[in-house]
């Protein structure tokens, strides 16, 4: 098992390499300036020259790239060319209410659609069956921003439970957190509710065909342990990867929640600096959120033989 | 099979987890308005540079107000006001001398001395296009003592209060020596002012938002508060600028108290808050904006001035403004380039704009040009909220009045860099695209860029006009208001004959806040000094 988490994290070194350089020259051939936006409406052709020379933009590609990649290698990302800040400190500091969020959203995502879609396979064809299959379709309909200002109108404006916006650090209290998170998680979640007791139902209805299924209520074992010990742990492989790869999804693409909710998080710092081509923040970005990928894939992998003795490593 | 209650694993953990996040969350909605020495605001932009001299991101030169001073403003009569420093003009117009005022102090406890005057000014004379001319006739600027600095100019250059004293686009702040001799082409890396605020550092998130501290020895003039001058009297411990990229959110914020201010409000919004209890809607910035259309004056069809001509008749500036307002209380038909409420704001010439659109008469100039049919290749952001409107709305129009058009969208930052290349069209070049400005950046001859005449070294659209740069050199030598008024009318009518660029109307934009914020000065950037705030 070491051995192979060895082998995948050092798999993971060549395709971010790929995307390193795949990345730095897609942005280059995009166009757009940043010296513009540094320097506002106003500035001249030759004041915009000027800047470019002092951010190097006007060094050779391949000097460009290779003194990006020095750093790189030396664990430095860079300054953001707008702000003049460094990338590191600008994507930490933004990581954490992705992440937090990312991590209620999953947790209600899967305390709720985990059981919803046990119980839907369970009870397929009935009307709780239907119930669960209908939420499902709405969770994937209906827009995320749609979703998140019902959310304020009812909570927000006109119970008063919770604030309209913004974020709070866990270390702020935990009070403090939670009153902000949950509407964001609650939005972010629909669609994963949706995604995952789809998967869960699916999954379960094939294991509750197997035989061993039938062979264990045969020799009366209650159904609750029928349905999570022997189906639902068998049916774990589909699910955890669809739970891995929500969450992923959930670092990388909360642009339109991070905004409705005001939350200071990495998708709107990655929108803003595609906007302003901000090169350096894009490009940790991307590496970050490649790294991200690889990382959560190689989780739910090993997850595997926890839940399915016969995968081994 | 026997019916049974499912258990579900982790259902009471997650009622029990519920109700304890439900009893957690009401305390924590703690709104705004209950702190009474914090002002929380919106913004119309989250703030990205620092360096109010390198930008002129109104956000930036926003930020520039609450942390460092200027040695005069304008006053909202356009009259320039001492504010760090008294002036004094030698008899023969060459030499101006600045007196500091007594208790100026940077945030870092040291004194202003003149030499943080003289290497600030030479740091901005580097980057703004008013400031460049001032230099252009600048013998020498020095620090004669601690308090004093001298301005030897080589030829008389009457609007030099005017230029240094402006409130946009770029101001001369004054900083510290060690900062102000950063590159102008570098931005500076330390923050310390000796404004009415301080940066701090520490709770900085660029784009996210930004806390200004009050500076407590800073010792305002006497006199009232008028747009950036008189007296900045903070009355509030801190101030905070958050951004919140979601204009609903802001509103709703606003309403429910979380928030203290918001800059800009989305007009088809305004329902929202016109409603909420508590909440007040006003203009705080009476002169607003302009929009304007600049054609490309290097290739054709707009190399031809009266096919420009017929651009500017086939084009209506009430079509324009109401697509891009709908509220007819928000915009207003316009044709002074200078701005329909400033002193030198006059609309001689601009029946075609303010009155049309003509298609007819277009069509007729089109046919005397003898116009080929070569597209107009509009460039068309679709990024930009205040922006997209005017390249669909310009593109119809053009086609009626007999143009063939090319609309490329794209978003805004590939405007900005495509607006930069003189290339002809085929490759990578451009006919017309659309902006905006803030009146007081474009109210006079020197400030508004789109009237330079100088080819190449003009502002994108590169008009080589060697008439308009005489009338240019005409209001700098113009020794009274009066004389610098004729030759504003001159340029007014001859941009309105040689389309230099399209006027295409004021528009206005509300701020709202809660009523608990009370004594907001009116100005076009928005201050907060004088500002109180009440309890609820």
């Amino acid at each position: 098992m070491f051995g192979y988490i060895l082998k995948r994290l050092l798999a993971t070194i060549p395709v971010l390499l790929i995307v390193a350089v795949f990345v730095f020259l897609l942005l280059r051939l995009t166009p757009g300036d940043p010296a513009a936006i540094l320097a506002g409406d106003a500035a001249t052709p030759a004041q915009l020259e000027r800047i470019r020379d002092r951010l190097g933009l006007n060094d050779p590609l391949l000097v460009q790239f290779v003194t990006w990649f020095g750093q790189m290698l030396k664990g430095d990302l860079g300054t953001s060319l707008i702000s003049n800040t460094d990338v590191v400190d600008m994507v930490s500091d933004r990581l954490g209410p992705t992440i937090n969020i990312a991590l209620m959203t999953i947790v209600i995502s899967v305390l709720l659609a985990v059981p919803m879609g046990v119980i839907a396979a369970w009870r397929h064809r009935t009307w709780i069956d239907f119930a669960v299959m209908s939420f499902s379709v709405l969770g994937f309909s209906v827009p995320v921003f749609v979703i998140g200002y019902i959310l304020i109108q009812i909570f927000a404006i006109e119970l008063r439970w919770v604030p309209v916006q913004g974020y709070a650090s866990p270390s702020d209290g935990i009070g403090a957190f939670f009153s902000r998170a949950i509407l964001p998680s609650l939005t972010l979640a629909t669609i994963y509710v949706a995604l995952i007791a789809r998967m869960t139902r699916a999954s379960m209805l094939e294991v509750l065909g197997e035989d061993y299924i039938r062979t264990a209520r045969a020799k009366g074992v209650r159904e609750n342990v029928v349905l999570f010990r022997h189906a639902l742990r068998n049916a774990a492989v589909p699910i955890l990867t669809i739970i891995g790869t929500g969450f992923a999804l959930l670092i990388s693409g909360v642009v339109v929640t991070e905004s409705v909710f005001n939350i200071p998080g990495i998708g709107r710092l990655t929108v803003d600096a595609i906007l302003a081509r901000d090169y350096p923040v894009i490009q940790a970005m991307i590496l970050l959120t490649a790294g991200i990928y690889v990382l959560v894939n190689l989780i739910v992998d090993v997850s595997y033989s926890f839940f399915d003795p016969r995968i081994r490593y | 099979m026997k019916t049974l209650r499912p258990n579900l694993p982790g259902s009471r953990t997650l009622a029990a987890a519920l109700l304890a996040s439900g009893a957690l969350l009401a305390p924590a909605a703690a709104p705004a308005q209950e702190d009474e020495t914090t002002i929380t605001a919106v913004m119309h932009s989250g703030l990205r540079v620092l360096d109010p001299v390198i930008t002129t991101a109104h956000i930036t030169r926003n930020h520039g107000y609450m942390v460092y001073d200027v040695l005069t403003a304008v006053n909202e009569d356009f009259e320039p006001q001492p504010q760090m420093a008294d002036w004094e003009v030698s008899d023969d117009g060459l030499t101006y001398t600045f007196t500091l005022r007594d208790g100026l102090m940077f945030h870092d406890g040291a004194p202003v001395t003149a030499a943080d005057a003289v290497a600030s000014l030479n740091r901005w004379g580097n980057r703004d296009s008013g400031g460049q001319l001032i230099f252009d006739v600048t013998e020498s600027l020095e620090a004669q003592d601690e308090k004093t600095l001298v301005w030897t100019l080589t030829e008389p250059f009457p609007p030099l209060m005017d230029v240094i004293s402006k409130q946009s686009a770029v101001p001369p702040f004054i900083m510290p020596a060690r900062v102000a001799e950063t590159s102008p082409d570098e931005t500076i890396t330390e923050y310390v002012g000796s404004g009415p605020f301080i940066f701090n550092e520490e709770e900085y998130e660029p784009g996210v938002s930004v806390t200004y501290e009050k500076f407590d020895d800073y010792v305002p003039r006497e006199e009232d508060p008028s747009w950036m001058a008189g007296g900045k009297v903070v009355n509030v411990d801190r101030v905070v600028w958050t951004t919140m990229p979601d204009n609903l959110t802001a509103m709703n914020a606003l309403a429910a108290g979380e928030i203290d201010y918001l800059e800009q409000v989305q007009i088809d919004l305004m329902p929202i808050l016109e409603n909420a209890p508590g909440v007040t809607v006003e203009m705080r910035d009476p002169l607003g904006y302009v929009t304007i259309g600049r054609p490309n004056f290097l290739h054709p069809p707009f190399d031809n001035k009266q096919i420009r001509q017929a651009a500017l008749a086939a084009l209506g500036q009430e079509q324009m403004l109401a697509t891009m307002q709908g509220d007819p209380e928000y915009y207003n038909v316009c044709g002074a380039i200078f701005g329909c409420a400033t002193p030198l704001g006059d609309e001689s010439g601009s029946e075609i704009v303010t009155g049309g659109p003509d298609p007819e008469r277009s069509k007729e100039l089109l046919e005397e040009a003898g116009y080929d049919g070569t597209p107009v290749v509009l460039m068309a952001p679709t990024d930009v909220v205040s922006l997209v409107n005017q390249p669909v709305v310009a593109a119809q129009a053009l086609r009626e009045g007999g143009f063939e058009v090319e609309m490329q969208s794209m978003d805004w930052q590939s405007v900005v860099q495509r607006r930069a290349q003189q290339a002809p069209i085929g490759e990578g070049g451009w006919n017309m695209f659309f902006t905006n400005w803030m009146v007081p950046e474009i109210s006079d001859p020197l400030i508004n860029v789109m009237v330079n005449g100088r080819g190449d070294d003009a502002w994108f659209g590169w008009p080589d006009d060697p008439e308009i740069e005489e009338m240019r050199a005409a209001f700098v030598a113009a020794e009274s208001a009066e004389a610098q008024k004729e030759v504003a009318v001159e340029i007014q009518e001859h941009v309105m004959d040689n389309v230099n660029y399209i006027m295409m109307g004021e528009y206005l934009i509300p701020q709202a806040r809660r009523d608990a914020i009370q004594n907001m000065i009116q100005s076009p950037v928005p201050v907060f000094w004088n500002m109180t705030k009440d309890a609820e």
